[in-house]
């Protein structure tokens, strides 16, 4: 039997390599010129999925909703060793808060069905929110486990896992479904195999076969679509009619938080008094700080 | 347009009887916010044998105290918990409804904004009220969740305009705690509880905490190194020197990674804020995130190898060079000059 699995994942902006070119003079961010990369904690929770299915059987699915490049990150779960990808995309959702995002995922889960766990990073480093998961379970209906550092063992039809607290930790048992997001230092996650890599480098999603016709009579979408599929090299695809969702909690339409002033983080120009690194320098320093009481 | 109440709620964490810090931190911010918007602050408590802290509450300004009290409810799970602060929070609607951003409050405030479909802002370092033109629409009162975004590159205000209940999450230490010399006389509403059988299907098998005995938040000295030191021995000379002057140690979130230092001393906007009377920073470069839980201190000294270290930009004395050679010579002449 085993357990299915549906994975999380989301394609982020490498924030924490912000060079200055990426900083434009007006203070915003030009995004163009950051590398796109598997969101970490993301890639955590694919892991601790594919360790299930090696315990225990089943199967992994991984979903992520974004625009049509974010395939790139779903390739990479198929190198990993994901069962099959589906990509969540349509223009209609871009610029959606957690709460369109939330709504958008949880009717592409609903509609792939029969899952026991759903696995999400505990948040993503573009936002750190760490509010999709939550708000993806709410709306499901199911039990949540955040901060899940371990699965203990599942047990039928339920799951025993030990999560982080404030100055210490718990142990949970949930009924499954359950869904649950991981913290990076959880488990290590599984180099590519060479093999998967050779296989599903080819993998692609409706709009890359899209392409593939553009400007080739002789070439089918439908059938591209089949053969893709019958090699298991077809990404899933869903877009907005797939989901026959509501225009109105999608995208911006359904984001309640707006983003209403940007500010770049500009110091100040704070005159600092420099001190000397060496003994007369730093005693002149330490006086000032008996001086003012700080010392003493 | 939309109306709004003018309540400001405050969700009060609580462990073995005891509010969390950061929930009356909120509440002294809570009492101004309420205060600017002409409406009343209160508390929601929820636990087991909890009025104590229903009480509390008054001294930090709530006029009135939601309180669910019942043995089912005494250790925070998400469904029970959420399920009853959903439903309040759905009867009332009130304008704000603030969460720490601790664990419990970052796993709460997201299930709840989810249920009734209102914007949540995560880990904010500000609060206001303000008038807002947005789209060419003039919103009165709104909140402004301020907070760093994008690493930490850029400052953003978020709004929620077309919602009628706002919500955020901050971090302990951010706001200060102002406790009244005076308590409210405020009420308390018992709030009926019906358990259902969904509140406990999640069952707690074991729980293990350690409070923590590290107190930054109360340090009049904190010497907080960071990823620049490089190795644990160089970090090791942070700890010296703050054995010596008597000030706590720290460190930024890079330290903490690369497991120099534990998570309880991280300074910044995933760790504590701290306000004391002298910071150190030694080999941090002061990223927005450190430089958000550490910039109000009184008294800062950076030390770095870098000139160009935006931790200069906050500091008020500042010491180009290698912190392995600095340090030894600052605990010298300390010795000397204060023997």
């Amino acid at each position: 039997m085993g357990y299915k699995s549906i994975v999380l994942v989301k394609q982020v902006p490498d924030t924490a390599n912000i060079s200055g070119q990426v900083m434009k003079e007006d203070g915003t961010v030009n995004r163009s010129l950051l590398p796109a990369i598997f969101n970490h904690e993301d890639r955590v929770a694919l892991e601790m999925a594919l360790q299930v299915q090696d315990n225990y059987g089943g199967s992994v699915s991984v979903i992520t909703m974004g625009p049509p490049r974010a395939s790139d990150v779903l390739r990479e779960c198929l190198f990993m060793g994901a069962d099959e990808a589906y990509l969540i995309s349509d223009r209609k959702f871009a610029g959606a808060d957690t709460l369109a995002t939330s709504y958008v995922l949880s009717e592409a889960i609903k509609k792939i069905g029969n899952y026991d766990f759903i696995f999400a990073g505990r948040q993503a480093i573009d936002g750190d929110t760490a509010q999709v998961g939550p708000q993806t379970a709410e709306k499901l209906g199911v039990p949540q486990i955040t901060y899940a550092q371990e699965i203990v063992n599942i047990n039928e039809s339920h799951v025993v896992i030990k999560r982080k607290i404030e100055g210490g930790y718990e142990v949970l048992e949930s009924p499954l479904p359950v869904l649950v997001t991981v913290l990076k230092d959880s488990v290590f996650p599984r180099p590519y195999k060479a093999k998967r890599v050779m296989a599903y480098k080819n993998a692609k999603t409706l709009m890359e076969l899209e392409k593939l016709t553009e400007g080739n009579s002789l070439l089918y979408i439908d059938q591209l679509k089949y053969e893709y599929m019958a090699k298991h090299l077809y990404i899933n695809t869903m877009t907005m009619d797939d989901l026959q969702l509501d225009v109105e909690r999608c995208g911006v339409a359904g984001s309640p938080t707006k983003v209403h002033k940007i500010e770049s983080v500009v110091l100040t120009g704070n005159k600092h008094e420099h001190i000397e690194p060496n003994k007369t320098g730093i005693g002149t320093l330490i006086d000032k700080l008996m001086e003012d009481h700080i010392f003493g | 347009m939309i109306t709004r109440n003018n309540d400001v709620w405050v969700f009060i964490e609580q462990r073995g009887g005891k509010p969390a810090d950061v929930s009356l931190e909120l509440l002294s911010k809570g009492r101004k916010l309420a205060h600017q918007l002409n409406g009343n602050l209160k508390a929601v408590v929820i636990g087991f044998n909890v009025e104590s802290i229903a009480k509390e509450t008054f001294r930090y300004g709530a006029s009135e105290a939601l309180l669910a009290d019942h043995p089912e409810l005494e250790n925070y799970r998400t469904l029970s918990y959420s399920r009853v602060l959903s439903e309040l929070v759905d009867k009332y609607r009130p304008g704000v409804v603030l969460f720490g951003a601790t664990i419990t409050g970052r796993d709460l405030a997201p299930r709840i904004a989810s249920f009734i479909k209102s914007g949540l802002t995560a880990d904010c370092t500000d609060l206001q009220i303000s008038d807002v033109k947005y789209l060419r629409n003039e919103y009165k009162n709104l909140l402004l969740q301020i907070r760093p975004a994008f690493g930490g590159n850029i400052i953003a205000t978020i709004i929620s305009p077309e919602v009628d209940v706002q919500m955020a999450t901050v971090r302990e230490g951010v706001m200060r705690l102002e406790p009244l010399d005076k308590p409210v006389d405020g009420k308390i509403v018992s709030v009926p509880y019906q358990p259902s059988t969904i509140d406990s299907i999640v069952k707690i098998i074991e729980q293990h905490r350690q409070e923590s005995k590290v107190n930054l938040k109360g340090a009049p000295i904190i010497v907080a190194g960071g990823y620049g030191l490089g190795t644990k021995e160089n970090f090791r000379l942070v700890q010296e020197l703050a054995a010596t002057i008597g000030g706590e140690v720290a460190g930024s979130r890079a330290a903490v990674d690369a497991g120099f230092i534990t998570p309880d001393r991280q300074v910044g906007q995933t760790g504590v804020t701290v306000r004391p009377k002298l910071y150190i920073a030694i080999g941090i470069s002061g990223a927005i995130q450190h430089r958000a839980g550490m910039q109000e201190s009184n008294k800062i000294i950076a030390i770095n190898s870098d000139p160009e270290a935006p931790i200069f930009g906050v500091a008020h004395y500042g010491i180009v060079g290698d912190a392995a050679q600095i340090i030894p010579t600052f605990i010298n002449v300390f010795k000397q000059k204060l023997r």
